[in-house]
């Protein structure tokens, strides 16, 4: 099962010709994603790494079936180009990019709140490393060989700390359903909360580790949620123990700038509400493990 | 990216808020000059720095004689100031606004926030303005009124009211607070703004509503279209080793510790510096190379790390995912050549070609410290700085 993304899913990616889009597009082929093309308006009709371009998501959805999308075009036309996916009627859609203004993406999370529930895409991101559903398909620009496949979720800010606790856990023999990165700015497209939700409805995931960090109300909100409707342990790490209040830590949503946005306090509302802590960034893989072995 | 108050309140003057007359000054000359120019018989001599609560760390002052404006100005140009907000180091006042004194009738709260929790901007207005908003929230919540809008469709006329009439004003006032509230609003919504803080917003003996201090925060991420706000920016205010960072592409945050640190990726970063603190040692920076982590660059963040005349130890945690370990190996063998590094240096790489960069790292004939893990490599660079103190002693 997985969830977002498998094998059969129909992939195209918006800024396929440039060369980011195209490095990342290869990638993923390689890695096995069903990519069945990319868009780069004005170029419509040429061919590109063996697959069509197309002018519009429109056509894509219309000629080859697309499904989802990966977005690597430039911050100012970023936000332009996720409504486009959502109004062709694209059912999942990843934004790499980072450095979207807060402005288009309150605008985007607004275009997306139109469309009825069931017809809403679904967008993770900005400033993400993308979706992987190990040894399926791979929807982003992570290096796939670290992930193995297996029953646990992972849902997290960021990049390499997402690179860093699916390595310890395969060094373990632990593997992941999908892991998904919901990115590092202050609105994104879901929240981990969001991806909660499709993880408790996976049959095949049976645990899920949140990888939160400093800033934003998104991990208490996500415990909250776990507390209240999930059959299925949630393990935490919280990253920002030593970063100071007030101070922007590489992601634009990393800032402490209320109460309850720091490590500490995340991690203790977390505790309180029955989810299990990652006592350290470097035991990620043995508390899933220990979590496991009690199921 | 955050502005000075005289700034704030002159891209908000053009958005039809009313401020008090008021002039910029350099030099305690200057200032005595605007003071003519401005007349009357009460100035506020106000340092600028960026951060509030200025008045609590003694950076306002009222004057009544032209010779206490140029004492207060002489007293305020080139001192550092404390905040809270500013951290033990301070600011350092380099420029004065010089303000007309304004006859306090009443002082009010009033601010635009972006709320992360409903994704919307939220308008913010108490009736007990000059506190700061924390104290505020945190002694009587009730006294907060909690406006949120819609940045689809923007702030209503209703919405303004229902806020001018929380803020208790009369009915005479309810027009002038409407037309200064939807100013604000289409400044935060024209500018990128992220934050928008009138503390206080005053009621002056003429009936008027003054904003006697403004406070404006920008989106960093939105500047590439608002030019106006970034040629507004004060590199006097921020941290030199953050705005060479920056100017490097590099994303960096100065720290109080002794164990400088390269990491790529924020989220692992932050994980590493966790680490550090956890085997009982202080991360001396924050240091984002990003996904590239070219040679090129990783020779730059060596040399911003060890700018940093207080760091004991450098701790460098790579996972490559697009790049390769090799390839970051070849560039910190390169760097630290290059660099003459003298303190101990400890790598950590994995990921990609994990067994190759390792290799290049053993066979480079450095002294480099290298570990497996996250945690072996926070345990060794805690021990290599707490050798070097003790050699020290």
């Amino acid at each position: 099962m997985a969830i977002l993304i498998n094998e059969t899913t129909r992939i195209i990616v918006q800024g396929f010709t440039g060369k980011i889009g195209s490095f990342h597009a290869q990638d993923m082929i390689n890695y096995g994603s069903n990519v069945v093309g990319g868009i780069t308006p004005g170029k419509g009709g040429q061919t590109h790494l063996d697959r069509p371009v197309f002018n519009t998501v429109k056509e894509a959805v219309n000629e080859v079936g697309a499904e989802a999308s990966i977005i690597f075009v430039p911050p100012a036309f970023a936000a332009d180009s996720i409504m486009e996916a959502a109004d062709a009627g694209i059912k999942y859609c990843v934004a790499v990019t980072d450095g979207i203004p807060t402005q288009d993406m309150m605008k985007v999370k607004t275009f997306l709140r139109r469309f009825p529930k069931e017809e809403r895409m679904v967008l993770t991101g900005p400033n993400c490393a993308g979706t992987i559903s190990p040894g399926r398909a791979m929807l982003g620009i992570m290096p796939g060989h670290i992930y193995k496949q297996g029953n646990v979720g992972i849902v997290g800010r960021s990049g390499t700390l997402g690179y860093e606790a699916a390595d310890q856990m395969k060094a373990l023999g632990i593997g992941v359903s999908t892991s998904v990165g919901i990115g590092g700015d202050p609105i994104n497209g879901s929240s981990h909360r969001d991806i909660l939700e499709i993880f408790e409805q996976d049959p095949e995931t049976k645990v899920v580790i949140m990888i939160g960090e400093i800033g934003g109300p998104q991990e208490v909100e996500a415990g909250l949620y776990a507390k209240e409707h999930m059959t299925k342990p949630l393990i935490a790490y919280i990253a920002g123990l030593t970063a100071p209040e007030g101070r922007r830590m590489g992601h634009a949503g990393a800032i402490i700038s209320s109460a309850g946005e720091s490590a500490a306090e995340k991690v203790a509302i977390l505790k309180e509400l029955g989810v299990t802590i990652c006592p350290t960034p470097a035991a990620m893989g043995e508390t899933v493990a220990a979590v496991l072995a009690k199921l | 990216m955050d502005i000075h108050e005289y700034q704030a309140k002159e891209l908000l003057a053009g958005y039809g808020v009313k401020i008090a007359e008021g002039g910029l000054a350099y030099s305690p000359e200057e200032a005595v000059q605007r003071a003519r120019e401005i007349g009357g018989n009460v100035w506020a001599v106000k340092a600028q720095i960026h951060s509030g609560a200025r008045g609590k760390a003694g950076g306002i002052k009222i004057c009544l004689t032209h010779d206490e404006v140029e004492a207060a100005a002489e007293a305020l140009l080139g001192r550092k100031l404390v905040t809270h907000q500013t951290g033990p180091a301070g600011k350092v006042c380099g420029r004065l606004y010089i303000e007309a004194g304004t006859n306090i009738v009443k002082e009010l709260y009033f601010s635009f926030l972006v709320d992360r929790s409903s994704e919307r901007i939220v308008m913010v207005g108490s009736a007990q303005g000059g506190m700061e908003i924390e104290d505020l929230a945190a002694n009587n919540p009730d006294a907060l009124t909690k406006i949120y809008i819609s940045p689809a469709v923007g702030l209503q006329d209703y919405q303004a009211r229902e806020m001018a009439f929380a803020l208790g004003l009369d009915a005479a006032l309810i027009s002038q607070a409407v037309k200064t509230i939807k100013g604000c609003y289409r400044a935060l919504r024209d500018l990128d703004a992220s934050m928008l803080e009138i503390n206080p917003l005053v009621i002056n003996g003429n009936n008027e509503l003054i904003a006697l201090d403004a406070k404006m925060g920008f989106d960093d991420n939105a500047l590439f279209r608002q030019h106006k706000v970034a040629e507004l920016r004060d590199k006097t205010q921020e941290d030199p080793r953050e705005t060479a960072a920056g100017d490097r592409g590099l994303s960096y945050v100065g720290l109080d510790g002794d164990i400088g640190c390269m990491i790529n990726g924020a989220g692992l970063a932050m994980a590493t510096m966790d680490m550090i603190k956890l085997a009982g040692g202080e991360p001396a920076n924050f240091l984002d190379v990003g996904g590239g982590a070219s040679a090129e660059r990783t020779e730059k963040a060596f040399r911003l790390v060890l700018a940093d005349k207080g760091v004991k130890a450098m701790l460098v945690n790579i996972f490559a995912g697009i790049n390769r370990c090799d390839w970051i190996a070849e560039g910190v063998v390169e760097a630290v050549k290059k660099i003459d590094m003298k303190i101990p240096l400890i790598v950590r790489l994995s990921g990609t070609n994990v067994e190759e960069g390792r290799r290049i790292i053993a066979e480079s004939g450095l002294p480099i410290i290298t570990a497996d893990t996250l945690a072996e490599a926070a345990e060794k660079a805690v021990k290599a700085r707490n050798e070097v103190v003790a050699n020290e002693r």
